[in-house]
């Protein structure tokens, strides 16, 4: 089911769709992935700044930066759990999350390879494609640099490079894949925090990491991006998070823009006859 | 969550809280206060100018057919003349904005109904050759049956070009674009009428100008009470358009397309200087527009609150 995607894109039997699994309830934060993918894809530097945030220095996605690790520091109660009664939890203290407690939360943030990519949808070119593993890349010798992926990406991933003019993203190491070997940032991390495979496989061992997740306690482990569903028909890089996705600065329910497409068209073609009827109410009557 | 609703109704309120500055508002969590989404690259005067003009175009293509088949050849002169330039600038303001210029040609590499701007670039490549040919043969007085059938195409065009550009702002993940993808299209339609309007009165005789005036009253209602109508429709997303700069811009754009508009209607046959105030003030409401509107998608894109907000309010609703 999950290759379809490719076969929809003109591929005749294209092997599974592959994907990552990041599951953060494990990354230590080491972004031996952020490394990894720049000596692998030859990525630009991307600023040096000290931004405060905790151990991020990277701050978020770019042209220039295609797996940024976020760090973030709580020392009250997750984000929607302001009703919590404080006896009831003092009363669990033995239970684990105790409100007020210091955790660390590190994530390793990607493209997410959607299945309906607006990025891929809204390219004037073509140049951003859909590979026969069922990832989104870019075409660097078409790119022309038009910008419109940019704000099309309900993640906010793609952006366009300074001085270079092209938008770039993550490839999911479309060369690597290619070769049978797995992407440069899932080889490096040291606590398999990023799973890379094919999307129903990892789909299942994320069901699996979650239902243990939750027996052990962390009731508030969720998948994100793995429910084909959802507004973007599921991520082909999906996320084990432990807070809401905003936090992580994720959008909670993003949906690609062009499922609205064809209202716009209708919506624009009731406007332009609108136009042409507002035109000839202009001359119908004459005032020589 | 019933958290989020009331406290975001002020709008630009959330910063007066100083003590929470590593929580940037207690109604709905970001990282960091960072955005979201990325902000689009596209340069304000480049792509301001492409709407705007794309608008100027497209709508003096009516102006210039309505012309022909009313015999007011001072006015379609002019409105040719008009849109021929508007659409060259304008496609000369685009292809200055691409990352990579030499590249543009690439926008006609593939048919993609999926993109705004693959179909709009079709559009342009047929539509501009069409207004050059119809203001060429007016010009020179040669060829006046080919000319009158490029006129007439390029008015059949017209609408299109005119409204695809709300589309293509639409068509994107920007909050404050996309959640007027009902009305931006007949924002925009209205305010391409009102340029070409104010094209037509700077540069046509009074006499022949009468068209241009019921025009730019016309577009001037279209404009301005499908922006109000889209504004109110759109909840916390209208903020951006309310605030700041695009605020600043819209409240001009306003003032100047209905105040245009209404000198046109009184005072436009009483002279060519009366005409010229209005029609340049019209020009400059319809530009004031595009640029707000452009710079308020911006703001929101820039602001995660637009983003999380609205998003999270769909997913409460949905259970």
């Amino acid at each position: 089911m999950t290759d379809d995607i490719a076969r929809a894109a003109g591929h005749t039997d294209p092997p599974p769709r592959m994907g990552f699994f990041t599951d953060t309830s494990v990354c230590i934060g080491c972004k031996a992935c952020e490394v990894a993918c720049k000596e692998w894809n030859a990525v630009p530097e991307d600023g040096l700044d000290l931004t405060g945030m905790s151990y991020d220095n990277t701050q978020g996605l770019g042209a220039s930066t295609w797996r940024h690790v976020a760090f973030i520091e709580q020392t009250a109660p997750p984000a929607g759990h302001e009703n919590v009664d404080v006896f009831d939890a003092a009363r669990g203290l033995s239970a684990s999350d105790t409100p007020g407690e210091l955790r660390w939360l590190m994530s390793s943030d990607v493209c997410k390879h959607c299945t309906h990519a607006a990025c891929l949808d809204v390219c004037p070119t073509g140049s951003l494609f859909r590979t026969e593993f069922g990832t989104v890349v870019v075409q660097e010798d078409i790119c022309n640099g038009c910008g419109y992926c940019v704000p099309a990406c309900p993640y906010g991933v793609i952006d366009q490079r300074p001085g270079d003019g092209r938008a770039w993203k993550c490839t999911l190491c479309y060369d690597r894949l290619g070769e049978g070997m797995e992407p440069a940032c899932a080889k490096a991390c040291p606590t398999d925090s990023i799973q890379f495979g094919p999307l129903d496989e990892l789909r299942e061992r994320a069901a699996g990491r979650v239902a243990q997740l939750h027996a052990a306690g962390t009731v508030d482990a969720r998948l994100y991006g793995e429910d084909p569903g959802d507004g973007v028909g599921g991520d082909g890089a999906f996320f084990l998070l432990l807070d809401q996705p905003e936090v992580y600065g994720l959008p909670p329910d993003p949906v690609v823009t062009t499922r609205d497409l064809p209202a716009m068209w209708r919506h624009a073609a009731a406007a332009g006859a609108s136009l042409a009827a507002l035109a000839v109410a202009s001359f119908v009557r004459r005032s020589r | 969550m019933s958290r989020s609703r009331e406290g975001f109704k002020g709008g630009g309120r959330r910063r007066g809280r100083g003590e929470r500055a590593m929580v940037p508002d207690a109604e709905f969590s970001s990282y960091y206060g960072r955005p979201i989404l990325k902000k689009p690259t596209w340069k304000l005067l480049d792509v301001g100018g492409y709407l705007f003009l794309g608008g100027l175009a497209g709508a003096s293509s009516l102006l210039a057919a309505g012309a022909q088949l009313t015999a007011r050849p001072a006015l379609g002169r002019t409105a040719k003349v008009g849109a021929a330039g508007a659409i060259s600038l304008s496609l000369a303001a685009l292809v200055h904005d691409l990352g990579r210029p030499e590249r543009f040609l690439n926008m006609l590499r593939v048919i993609k109904p999926t993109s705004p701007l693959n179909l709009g670039s079709w559009l342009l490549a047929g539509y501009a050759p069409l207004t050059m040919a119809a203001a060429a043969a007016d010009v020179a007085g040669r060829y006046r049956t080919a000319g009158a059938a490029a006129t007439g195409c390029a008015a059949a065009l017209g609408p299109a070009v005119a409204t695809y550009t709300a589309v293509l702002l639409a068509d994107t993940a920007v909050p404050s674009w996309h959640a007027g993808h009902r009305e931006l299209p007949f924002v925009f339609a209205g305010s391409g009428a009102t340029a070409a309007a104010g094209w037509a009165l700077l540069t046509a005789p009074v006499d022949e100008a009468g068209p241009a005036r019921r025009m730019a009253v016309l577009g001037a209602v279209l404009e301005v009470g499908a922006f109000r109508l889209m504004t109110g429709r759109m909840g916390l997303v209208a903020e951006p358009y309310e605030e700041g700069r695009p605020r600043t811009l819209l409240r001009t754009a306003e003032v100047l397309t209905a105040g245009g508009a209404a000198l046109a209607a009184c005072a436009g046959r009483r002279g060519r200087a009366l005409a010229a105030v209005a029609g340049t003030a019209l020009l400059a409401g319809s530009a004031c527009l595009r640029l707000g509107v452009f710079r308020a998608g911006v703001a929101s894109a820039e602001d995660p609150k637009y983003t999380v907000v609205p998003q999270r309010e769909r997913l409460e609703a949905a259970g």
